[in-house]
């Protein structure tokens, strides 16, 4: 097991530094002078010179390339252009908020998901098979910030029951999570409930129905632990997109989080700030991957890592 | 007589496409899809004819008016016609959409055959490759490379293309790693075929059923992901009538006048919603083993 954490921990290095090639090309593709763009008209000479030099735009790309890794594995993301404080900071601020949304979403995907999927496979191709399938086909073809325009409408102006945005409280958290997670509560009831079927056609359940149990039991004691590993993988992949989504259930909700400090950087063509911010988002997508494929271990004894 | 005619259906040969499509016409799911997926195809090429009004006049006196008999879906913040909005935005949406998946699609099915097939280094290096733009959440690439690009009709292509490339790639690359093992292509191999002739003969045309399908999966991704660059402010900018842009455009005024913004989300829903289904229900009918890859 050891080996193999450590076989995909360098396995990642490639991946990470791509990642990093990728964010930093962001400035290096803005058509134009790129310091001019973001400074504006008004800047002074040395202004756009000193903003220059800080970037480094007066080295040729490969030695700004290695100056940039070495920053980021520094922690150092340079200076945020509208606030000139430290990039890492700015994010740090926000960054929990981002992830504590995200990570309720995905425990509400999770729960209502899979329970979803099971009731869906104990009656494949019923009446709630049927429903609970088109409502799933409904939820992934949401889009998230319209939902969250709509749970805002209804359940903060017209009946005032959560706060129209911001954090603070539990109560702060449910319609963005709720407008967060329904797509990913859509895929993983899918999941759930085709990786059950599946497994329900194999030979152990047949036993176990031999034995006398019946649907419900068998689903819960037998196949349900069979099936999460395809789920797992899927919940991987739907934390990808939770956190691309919060990009838009945070401008939704006003949530201080790095998806709106994102937002607004981009539009104060902040783009140090904006390349820092990608990068977050994606090394944080790449780590969450690994724990959750090297979580597959204690699901399934079956796999060795050797 | 009517037996005979049986007899006859029944001898002769089935084609693996005819089966497809009684499958596909047997799934009141799938058909439900195709026709949203057709009115869609029918309002983006008729909108000069459908739309009541233009949908760029703005009759201020008329702003955020309620549907009426005038306005049949209500005024927008500016009082331009909702409903003729919407139906020239479906023209965005479909016209992103296609191109965007028609770019992944070459682009990412070039990749993913030559990864498939060649294997070795060049399997190992492109793949990489992929996994570091599959490295960035949803939405994060597309805005990584509008922020680089900038906004507008084709620079939001050119981003929910870039982001469906790697997608695409994996995946024809894994049908074609299965179809590679098949007989044909082994006794191809074995008569001597070479390596193009086996590839564009036997291997890639075997890959395009599950691309349909996947295809069809990806246009609701991709309208999904235009909607919300739009919804940003960071994709197809004003006066172009883009749904996500009228459902950013109703925010400020949800309060007051909801249907502003929630008219046009029904319309993204409902059209991604077509488009879940019709890949499903082709996905179903061509391959329903290809469900746990999809």
């Amino acid at each position: 097991m050891r080996r193999y954490v450590i076989r995909r921990l360098i396995g990642l290095i490639p991946v990470l530094l791509g990642v990093i090639f990728v964010t930093m090309l962001t400035i290096e593709l803005i058509p134009g002078d790129p310091v001019a763009i973001m400074l504006g008209e008004n800047a002074r000479q040395e202004q756009v010179e000193a903003l220059r030099a800080h970037l480094g735009l007066d080295q040729p790309l490969p030695v700004r390339y290695v100056k940039y890794v070495g920053n980021v594995l520094t922690g150092d993301l340079g200076r945020s252009i509208q606030t000139n404080r430290s990039v890492l900071a700015e994010i740090m601020d926000v960054w929990p908020n981002t992830l504590l949304l995200a990570i309720a979403a995905m425990a509400l995907a999770i729960v209502v998901g899979i329970a979803v999927g099971i009731i869906s496979a104990i009656r494949p191709y019923g009446i709630v098979d049927t429903v609970a399938r088109v409502l799933a086909l409904v939820g992934l073809s949401m889009p998230i910030f319209w939902l969250g325009l709509v749970l805002l409408y209804a359940f903060a102006y017209y009946f005032r029951i959560f706060p129209v945005g911001g954090t603070g409280s539990a109560r702060h958290y449910v319609l963005p999570a709720v407008a967060l997670a329904t797509p990913s509560i859509g895929v993983l009831s899918r999941m759930t409930r085709s990786s059950l079927l599946d497994v329900m056609g194999e030979d152990f359940i047949r036993t176990a129905r031999a034995k006398g149990l019946k649907g419900a039991k068998i689903i819960t004691g037998h196949a349900l632990r069979n099936a999460m590993i395809p789920v797992m993988s899927v919940v991987g992949l739907q934390f990808g997109q939770l956190l691309g989504g919060s990009v838009l259930t945070e401008t939704v909700f006003s949530w201080p989080g790095l998806g709106r400090l994102t937002v607004r950087g981009i539009f104060a063509r902040d783009y140090v700030l904006v390349q820092g911010a990608v990068l977050t988002f994606a090394m944080a997508f790449v780590f969450i991957n690994l724990l959750i494929d090297l979580s597959y271990a204690y699901i399934d004894p079956r796999i060795h890592y050797d | 007589m009517t037996e005979l005619a049986h007899e006859i259906e029944m001898t002769r040969p089935r084609s693996p496409m005819r089966d497809a499509w009684q499958r596909f016409l047997r799934n009141k799911l799938a058909l439900a899809g195709l026709i949203i997926v057709g009115i869609l195809v029918v309002t983006a090429i008729g909108a000069p004819v459908l739309a009541p009004r233009d949908p760029a006049t703005a009759v201020l006196s008329d702003k955020r008016a309620e549907p009426s008999r005038e306005y049949l879906l209500g005024a927008d913040e500016l009082g331009r016609d909702i409903l003729s909005r919407l139906i020239y935005g479906s023209r965005v949406a479909l016209m992103v959409a296609v191109l965007a998946v028609g770019i992944a699609t070459v682009i990412g099915g070039a990749i993913g055959l030559v990864s498939g097939f060649l294997g070795g280094w060049v399997d190992e290096v492109l793949m990489r490759l992929m996994d570091i733009l599959l490295a960035f959440p949803y939405l994060l690439l597309a805005i990584a490379v509008v922020a680089a690009l900038g906004t507008g009709v084709w620079k939001t292509t050119i981003a929910v293309a870039i982001w469906a490339v790697p997608n695409f790639a994996r995946v024809i690359r894994g049908q074609v790693l299965t179809i590679k093992e098949r007989d044909y292509v082994l006794a191809a191999e074995a008569l001597g075929a070479r390596t193009t002739r086996q590839l564009f003969v036997h291997v890639a045309p075997n890959t395009i059923a599950p691309v349909i399908v996947f295809a069809s999966l990806y246009m609701a991704n991709a309208i999904l992901l235009e909607a919300a660059l739009s919804f940003l402010g960071l994709g197809v900018q004003p006066p172009d009538a883009s749904w996500g842009l009228m459902v950013a455009s109703g925010r400020d005024f949800l309060r007051i006048a909801p249907h502003v913004s929630t008219i046009p989300g029904v319309a993204i829903m409902v059209t991604v919603l077509g488009f879940n289904l019709l890949g499903d229900g082709l996905r179903d009918a061509i391959d329903p083993r290809l469900k746990n890859r999809f």
